[in-house]
């Protein structure tokens, strides 16, 4: 604990000090104009994800996590505003600064996205085999025959079965769980370097789910890309991540590794969550409450943008904004406690049995 | 009165299609497939499955807003489907369901307190100041002020609108609610709040829930029984803790394995399921899940022999010839 008010810079393993990170956002802020103002959906977000790991970005509805994917792809539309002074690079290349044309070469060749909805993100009037081929001729000089051949193989490699007969099926003929094995197999048929996973699976039932983590599992041993899982789930996040950043009105509030997050939640806003969920392993009686609800981002709160709802918060919670401060080495929190552990005390009695 | 509150036999719930290239043909969705089950005063039965199994049909069978194939349902004693139009609704003020979405379960241009008011009205339970003071007292026991009365649906979050809709389902003083997904659209630390909501309103009124979920975490933390459905049919029944320290299906193992544990250190070994879920409308020969089933001892009687619901300890029944 060393409780120096330094704002700190994300946290680079020891002894990688020399390595370009391969994706690193660095005061990544993103705005959209609403009715009644500017909404800042991500405000000053800096993120390490280093080759081959999995990172997991959490948090709840509205705050920032899929903003922040769409961000690194420079894909939040025509009225989403990637803010001067923002950085996003890939192995040292600012993204950002890219024309058009090598961003689009960028695009499902080095980074690639898989979403929720895997009906919505495919064509479905193209045959599967059709549009995986044509991701591959999208970013690679090769015949027809060799770009369909690749994409039977991708489909035989997702742990489809029959690939050769499926590639001729269109999206509607698939389960849910076949097509997010299709935007797979889509994603991944250029061998990216990054893949941003944003809820892959959590349109899908839990059995199906987890079929498709061990596919993700396997293919990134396969393929040694790194991950970035931005998620809601806590439970997901414990299963497949190293490392995780929790994101709360716009920000992350907390980083560490992921063994260290679940075993010390640093931020009372991490605490809240991890005492929200129910348990499957340890049932409890009653679930602790984060009282009220998420600000608009329009309008975040002064001060530490989580006080209102902390049974922590005192005066300086209330002014003062909080940096990242350091809890522990590789540990870092959003959180004034940090500096004055001692005010670790609720105010209030902590909600516990039934009365 | 004693014996259950809710009694279940048999019921089956079957929907035709038509199919075909030119709808020629028809076929039967076996959604519901012959289910049994009570539920007491101040209980609640979790069920648990996946997309398709039936668990909403059933929820919706068990209040008649979808008619039965077969089989009975008895509220308080009381025959369900042999009810005329006006028993049926005055029935109703005591069975109430809350769906999933609770956006799509408010008119969006109906104020949050005519929403509530107009149940009191229809059952004639109260009238001008009085059913506005109701009003208000049924938005305060849910936690919403009484400036809720006079706005709109869009101007809440996702949770508020559902303590709405619990309220309105409060307002004609219900003895049973069947809470359909209640919490499945909403964030982590919001659902928190509706699951504590529905405990304490259990507590206070003495209310039975049949509470539907795909989601396990949930449905153990709100139900002392859980019944686990696949294919139109209850493969396991019985006490929470049974049931989820010791399943004995092999649905449910794998179900259960399925489920992320947000907890770093525990690493379960999953149990990968072959393929989808069979169709409902082709169920597999002999039991429904023998077709992903990778029970060990799996064997012909399994293709062959659809498995009843037997007792393996006490009150915990499994639909499995080698379950023990």
């Amino acid at each position: 604990m060393t409780g120096s008010a330094t704002p700190a810079t994300p946290a680079t393993p020891p002894g990688r000090e020399a390595r370009v990170p391969l994706l690193e956002l660095r005061d990544l802020r993103v705005t959209f104009p609403v009715a009644g103002g500017v909404a800042r959906a991500v405000d000053g977000l800096d993120l390490l994800v280093e080759a081959g790991e999995t990172v997991g970005l959490v948090g709840e509805s509205g705050c920032g996590k899929s903003v922040t994917a769409l961000a690194i792809l420079r894909l939040v539309g025509p009225d989403g505003h990637i803010a001067h002074g923002s950085s996003v690079r890939l192995e040292g290349r600012d993204l950002l600064a890219l024309p058009g044309k090598e961003m689009r070469a960028v695009r499902g060749n080095h980074v690639a996205l898989v979403f929720q909805e895997p009906l919505s993100a495919l064509n479905p009037v193209l045959r599967i085999g059709a549009q995986i081929a044509e991701a591959v001729r999208a970013h690679e000089s090769v015949t027809r025959a060799t770009a369909r051949w690749r994409a039977i193989e991708m489909l035989t490699m997702v742990g489809l079965p029959e690939a050769e007969r499926r590639a001729r099926q269109y999206p509607h003929q698939l389960s849910g769980g076949m097509r997010q094995r299709v935007m797979i197999a889509m994603a991944l048929v250029c061998r990216p370097k990054l893949l941003i996973a944003d809820e892959p699976t959590t349109a899908l039932d839990v059995t199906i789910q987890a079929e498709i983590l061990e596919l993700l599992a396997e293919l990134q041993r396969k393929l040694g890309m790194a991950v970035l899982l931005i998620t809601h789930n806590l439970g997901l996040v414990a299963e497949t991540t190293q490392r995780v950043a929790v994101m709360y009105g716009g920000q992350i509030v907390e980083e560490a590794a992921t063994e260290a997050l679940f075993a010390r939640a640093a931020h009372p806003y991490t605490e809240g969550l991890l005492a929200a969920v129910p348990r499957l392993d340890e049932p409890r009686e009653r679930l602790r409450v984060i009282p009220g609800q998420v600000p608009p981002a329009t309008s975040w709160p002064a001060g530490c943008r989580f006080h209102p709802r902390c049974p922590y918060a005192w005066e300086r919670c209330r002014t003062e904004a909080p940096p990242l401060l350091e809890a522990a080495p590789g540990h870092r929190a959003r959180c004034w406690l940090v500096e004055e552990p001692a005010r670790r005390t609720r105010a209030d009695a902590p909600p516990g049995e039934k009365p | 009165m004693t014996g259950p509150l809710l009694d279940v036999r048999e019921l089956a719930t079957h929907f035709t299609r038509r199919a075909g290239l030119f709808g020629t043909r028809t076929e039967t969705v076996r959604a519901v497939n012959g289910v049994s089950f009570t539920i007491g005063r101040h209980d609640t039965l979790g069920l648990v499955g996946e997309s398709g199994c039936g668990k909403t049909t059933l929820a919706r069978t068990i209040l008649r807003l979808v008619e039965r194939t077969a089989g009975e349902v008895r509220f308080d004693g009381q025959d369900l489907f042999a009810l005329g139009p006006a028993a049926l609704r005055r029935m109703r003020r005591r069975m109430q369901i809350v769906f999933q979405d609770p956006y799509a379960s408010l008119n969006p241009r109906m104020t949050i307190g005519r929403a509530v008011r107009e149940g009191l009205e229809i059952h004639e339970l109260a009238r001008g100041d009085a059913a506005d003071r109701r009003v208000v007292e049924l938005l305060d026991e849910v936690g919403l002020g009484a400036d809720a009365v006079t706005r709109y649906p869009h101007e809440f979050s996702g949770g508020q609108r559902q303590r709405a809709v619990v309220a309105r389902a409060l307002a004609v003083d219900p003895d049973f609610i069947a809470c359909d997904e209640p919490v499945s659209a909403l964030d982590v630390s919001v659902a928190a709040q509706v699951l504590n909501l529905l405990a304490d309103l259990q507590a206070r009124r003495g209310l039975s829930y049949l509470f539907v979920s795909h989601d396990l975490a949930v449905v153990r933390h709100v139900a002392p029984r859980v019944a686990v459905m696949y294919l139109g049919r209850f493969v396991e029944v019985g006490p929470a803790a049974e049931i989820y320290e010791r399943p004995k299906h092999p649905y449910t193992q794998a179900l259960l394995s399925a489920v992320p544990v947000p907890d770093p250190k525990t690493r379960r070994a999953r149990i990968i399921l072959a393929g989808d879920p069979p169709s409902p409308v082709h169920p597999p020969p002999g039991c429904p899940f023998q077709p992903r089933c990778h029970h060990p001892l799996k064997d012909a009687t399994c293709t062959a022999v659809r498995p009843e619901l037997r007792e393996l300890a006490a009150d915990h029944r499994v639909a499995c010839h080698k379950a023990d």
